[in-house]
């Protein structure tokens, strides 16, 4: 039976869609993944070393048996947002002759192979060999790796338990948000001091091994009681079903300002406000617009203007490359309706253009205050939104022609490549490195406010000839209509 | 209204469709019969430009449909569930449609209240997104969406399958009406010969791409269809 299992998986993994992506997309996720390795490699080495230099005094498995605690909150934090049971895959095994509990064995145990679970190993190994190496009892070491491996389970398996409780909510977050705060503030003000009792219960086990059963113990618990909670759900009117949200409306009647492109505004209002993965876009603005934080106070940062304009167009233009990569692949779904119905191209587009144009305008305006660092800044900030307007929009758009992966609005959206083609990566180049290209060498070449003019004639120009634009993206739709119809009927 | 010339689709040499002409009248109630991969599906993609023809065109109302767009503001389709917008609600989606065909709110409503018996209480004012409905209770909406706008050319696509049988029953007349009383021309596909027979004054039967019969509908249709499917 587990070797059907097993066989499923593999195929599963082999004939996913993600598989079938193209192959920079793959070289890119294995890059992330042998990045965190080697960061949790090089924590794992050089930990104890550092921690020696630093704190002389201390014992480094001391210090790290300390801060285990905060660890863990933040492994659970992470894990809550990056990591789903993957129950629904078992659907079509309900109607087979296989007992539930087998079932429910297979997607847990699957669940603990997660990478998420080995990653740390690349840090408990290294370190625990360097402990035995400067001469830790060998025995007591040994223990001390077993027991954070179980630890790390017992994450993955509370997490499960967590998510199962938070996903009848309706802001789902906010139960782990809340434990994980309240957990934190009780330590932090000594009310209850989590991290003293957690290092005192590492270091207990630590002295005496055979007090390792305790963690195995809380383990086994948790393993069981998301078996009893799956065991509930394995039902299809239960936990298999997906869950039907009631409808919120608003009646977005302000966009009837906007004229004959009103329609699509609210249309496009009701898709970034009603599917996971484009809301998530709307999250991705305050990124954005806290961009500029991780740069500007630092004093390395203070004088080097070349770098604004950069920031500028991130963090102005964050919406509009979010969203804008995906058009016209956003509509994928519908894209035959659209292309049956008695519109006009132009309009189409013309919303899209709107709505980032908006985003870009609003997010300049609430970027105001970085101005306190610096008036430069401001300058930058507001050219970088005008070259964004006039330039990316266009840009931007036009890319979405070459468009012809379908996107799947009901998938989550992190960590989710789907609808991503080399275009997407492509574009980047003239969005990003041009501008900051040009601005670099005309800062070097005549100073700031040079290139600064530069950057705004340029976004300028290009509002001036939007109208000739339009037509030109317009035309160009037009031309691979049928192209995209085909490409967006498939399912990856 | 709609006249076809030597249309003919290939993919990789394989011949999907291939007919030499196709009239269809004004008014017409014209049925597209025929087992899967017969090529239904493909000519009324052909006939809304979805896809392109390898040979030949269509002419609706004159205008050659993978030349002009005018056709569109009085032709309507449903094909398949992607012409649905899984993230409105019924209402929403309506309006939208109406606002793409030039009506306002009011027509819209006023339209769509005449199919209350067609709905079944399970469409209007439920709160559900389109993508939370059942396949039949979707097919309703398209189908329905399909008729905003005064249409003078409606296509429907396997317009009967997933309906249950009370809604089968209620469609055909709405099809009926359509067709006798109000002239629009109305395109069916199906695999349901007694449907269609019910419901269309002409049967056309696709095999492999190639019309094999152009029937006039009368008494003994049903039984010159189920011979010919049986062998």
């Amino acid at each position: 039976m587990v070797k059907h299992f097993v066989r499923l998986e593999w195929k599963s993994f082999l004939r996913s869609a993600s598989f079938g992506k193209s192959l920079a997309i793959k070289i890119l996720m294995g890059f992330l993944a042998l990045y965190f390795i080697a960061i949790f490699l090089s924590i794992g080495v050089f930990l104890y070393p550092a921690l020696k230099k630093a704190m002389p005094d201390a014992d480094p498995l001391q210090v790290v048996n300390n801060v285990l605690f905060y660890w863990v909150l933040f492994d659970l934090i992470f894990r809550f947002f990056f990591q789903k049971l993957p129950v629904m895959v078992v659907k079509p095994l309900l109607t087979l002759p296989i007992k539930r509990s087998k079932i429910i064995n297979y997607v847990l145990g699957k669940s603990s192979l997660s990478f998420f679970n080995f990653l740390p190993l690349f840090a408990i190994i290294p370190f625990g060999v360097t402990l035995i190496i400067e001469g830790y009892p060998a025995l007591s070491v040994v223990t001390w790796m077993v027991t954070m491996f179980i630890i790390v389970l017992i994450i993955n398996f509370l997490n499960f338990i967590i998510e199962s409780f938070s996903a009848q909510a309706e802001m789902s977050f906010l139960p782990i948000i809340l434990i994980v705060a309240s957990l934190y503030g009780l330590n932090y003000f000594s009310i209850i001091s989590f991290s003293k009792l957690f290092s005192d219960g590492i270091n207990a086990i630590y002295e005496i091994p055979v007090l390792i059963v305790i963690p195995i113990l809380i383990l086994l618990g948790t393993y069981l009681y998301n078996f009893k909670l799956l065991k509930k759900k394995l039902f299809l009117d239960a936990g298999l079903k997906a869950k039907v949200k009631e409808v919120q409306a608003s009646n977005l009647e302000w966009t009837k300002s906007f004229g004959d492109i009103a329609p699509f505004m609210q249309l496009d209002l009701k898709l970034i406000w009603r599917n996971k993965r484009t809301k998530s876009s709307v999250w991705m603005l305050l990124i954005g617009l806290l961009y500029g934080l991780f740069f500007y106070p630092q004093p390395q940062f203070q004088n080097e203007f070349w770098l604004y304009p950069f920031v500028g167009v991130f963090s102005t233009g964050i919406f509009l490359i979010n969203f804008g990569q995906f058009i016209p692949a956003w509509d994928s779904g519908y894209y035959k309706l659209l292309m049956s119905q008695n519109i006009k191209y132009e309009q189409y587009l013309k919303s899209k253009f709107t709505l980032m144009a908006l985003s870009v305008a609003i997010l300049f305006v609430l970027g105001i205050p970085y101005v306190f660092l610096g008036w430069e800044i401001l300058l930058a900030h507001f050219v970088a939104a005008i070259y964004n307007v006039g330039v990316n929009t266009h840009v931007i758009l036009y890319g979405g022609s070459f468009n012809r992966k379908k996107i799947d609005l009901s998938q989550k959206a992190a960590f989710n490549y789907q609808g991503t083609g080399a275009v997407q990566w492509l574009i980047g180049i003239p969005l990003l490195l041009l501008p900051m290209g040009l601005f670099t060498a005309f800062y070097f070449l005549v100073g700031f406010e040079m290139a600064c003019l530069i950057l705004a004639a340029l976004g300028i120009v290009g509002i001036v000839f939007h109208q000739k634009l339009m037509k030109i993206i317009a035309a160009k739709y037009l031309e691979s209509k049928h192209k995209m119809i085909a490409a967006f009927n498939q399912d990856n | 209204m709609i006249t076809t010339y030597n249309i003919s689709k290939k993919y990789n040499n394989n011949v999907v469709l291939n007919i030499e002409s196709l009239d269809i009248p004004k008014g017409q109630s014209f049925g597209l019969v025929g087992n899967n991969g017969a090529g239904k599906t493909t000519y009324f993609s052909l006939l809304l430009d979805l896809i392109q023809p390898t040979t030949g065109y269509i002419k609706n109302n004159n205008i050659q449909v993978n030349e002009s767009e005018a056709w569109k503001p009085f032709t309507s389709a449903f094909i398949d569930e992607s012409f649905l917008i899984g993230y409105l609600t019924p209402e929403e989606y309506f309006y939208f449609i109406g606002e793409l065909r030039n009506q306002n709110k009011a027509d819209v409503d006023a339209l769509v209240s005449q199919f209350e018996d067609f709905f079944h209480g399970e469409i209007l004012n439920q709160k559900k997104y389109l993508r939370d409905l059942s396949k039949g209770n979707q097919k309703k909406v398209g189908i329905v969406a399909a008729l905003i706008g005064n249409p003078e050319v409606v296509i429907l696509d396997e317009p009967f399958a997933n309906l249950d049988p009370t809604t089968q029953i209620r469609l055909k007349g709405i099809v009926k009406d359509l067709a006798e009383k109000q002239g629009v021309t109305v395109l069916i596909s199906s695999h349901d010969l007694l449907h269609v027979t019910d419901v269309c004054e002409r049967i056309v039967v696709l095999e492999k791409g190639e019309i094999v019969k152009d029937l006039v509908t009368n008494a003994a249709t049903l039984k010159e269809l189920e011979a010919h499917f049986s062998n």
